[in-house]
């Protein structure tokens, strides 16, 4: 028997976690997470604008009883800064799952700044940081940081390396 | 399209009236940042409002997460015109995830009236009904005397509509509701019944 793809066990990591709500900003590294979630007529997939309306969501998701998570590309991490108050001062868990673009092999130079400031940007915010770098650790990560969010009621971001997603090949 | 006539307060009390009253039980008010907090806080504070004293842009998402995960009960998002033009894009979100059960109210007095009444885009040619349309709203309501708002309260409980309220710029006293969040999110959550966690 052939073991899923890492993509295909986040999704039912996520599920085990009893997340109802995904909220996403489309992003390549995202794309199978998020075919499954718009086939899954057991969760809400919410396609946002601008990735803080994912944080806004989130809140309104627990309000009502639901747990929910955000995925985005690391470059939308800016727009979330204020909204990130939201979880904080309401202690609410918040759970992200984030591609890194600007690290590893990044074709394009305006990815770069934001990549790089990622990390610092999110724990300045306030927000636990875990990051996965291999195939084989990128599942257990994600169910232990949506144990951490979900069951501390604090925000928890997880990155995915650009290495592990794989550099967008560029061609002209 | 700015601010209209209306006294903002009579509004809000009109707003939580009919939030109080609707059949289907007590609608969840989600209060966006700004005066619109103080107006439905002035009508008289109850464990169903959420007041956001933050999170510029956030209210209509929060409503539409909270609509999503409370589909029998009904939530109203009340919020002002900086607010919403904050937000603009969360007005394409919830259109798009079309949710039976959520309403949007804008109170919209065309200025920035907690920062020094400048001028707000509703001013200055931006149309928030018409927005909306072109977001994919299909039941929009503009309202400019108070039988029109009377008249928004049974669609306000049964409804998906946004409503553009054009209120008066005139400064009223500020009434300041509470301010904890995590003490309003455990009312809130209480009150519509959610297990604590």
């Amino acid at each position: 028997m052939t073991e899923l793809p890492w993509q295909d066990q986040v999704y039912a990591a996520l599920k085990r976690a009893g997340v109802k709500q995904l909220a996403y900003v489309p992003d390549a590294g995202h794309a199978r997470v998020i075919e499954m979630a718009h086939a899954d007529n057991d969760m809400h997939a919410v396609v946002c604008t601008t990735e803080e309306e994912g944080i806004a969501l989130s809140a309104g998701a627990y309000l009502g009883g639901q747990r929910s998570v955000l995925l985005m590309q690391s470059s939308g991490v800016g727009n979330c800064i204020n909204m990130l108050s939201l979880p904080i001062n309401c202690r609410m868990p918040f759970f992200t799952i984030i591609t890194m673009r600007g690290e590893w092999g990044e074709f394009n130079p305006w990815q770069v700044p934001m990549g790089s400031a990622t990390e610092a940007v999110l724990k300045a915010a306030g927000v636990h940081v875990r990051r996965a770098e291999r195939a084989d650790e990128v599942v257990d990560i994600v169910a232990a940081s949506a144990t951490l969010a979900f069951d501390s009621h604090i925000p928890v971001a997880v990155l995915l390396s650009q290495r592990l997603i794989g550099a967008k090949v560029w061609t002209k | 399209m700015s601010g209209g006539n209306l006294d903002r307060r009579a509004v809000a009390a009109k707003l939580v009236q009919t939030a109080d009253a609707a059949p289907g039980g007590p609608l969840l008010v989600v209060c966006g940042l700004g005066s619109a907090v103080y107006d439905i806080g002035a009508a008289g504070d109850r464990p169903e409002n959420f007041y956001l004293w933050g999170a510029m842009g956030g209210a209509a998402m929060i409503g539409l997460g909270l609509a999503l995960a409370q589909p029998s009960r009904r939530v109203l998002v009340v919020t002002g015109d900086g607010e919403a033009l904050m937000g603009l894009g969360a007005l394409a979100t919830v259109a798009a995830m079309a949710p039976a059960n959520l309403s949007i109210v804008i109170l919209d007095n065309g200025q920035f009236g907690e920062t020094g009444h400048q001028r707000s885009h509703t001013s200055l040619g931006t149309d928030l009904s018409v927005v909306a349309r072109g977001c994919g709203w299909r039941n929009v309501a503009v309202v400019d005397d108070m039988a029109g708002v009377d008249a928004l309260a049974p669609r306000l409980q049964a409804e998906a509509l946004l409503a553009v309220i054009r209120i008066s710029p005139a400064e009223v006293p500020r009434f300041l509701p509470p301010r904890d969040g995590a003490m309003l999110t455990l009312r809130l959550r209480q009150a519509i019944g959610v297990a604590p966690d």
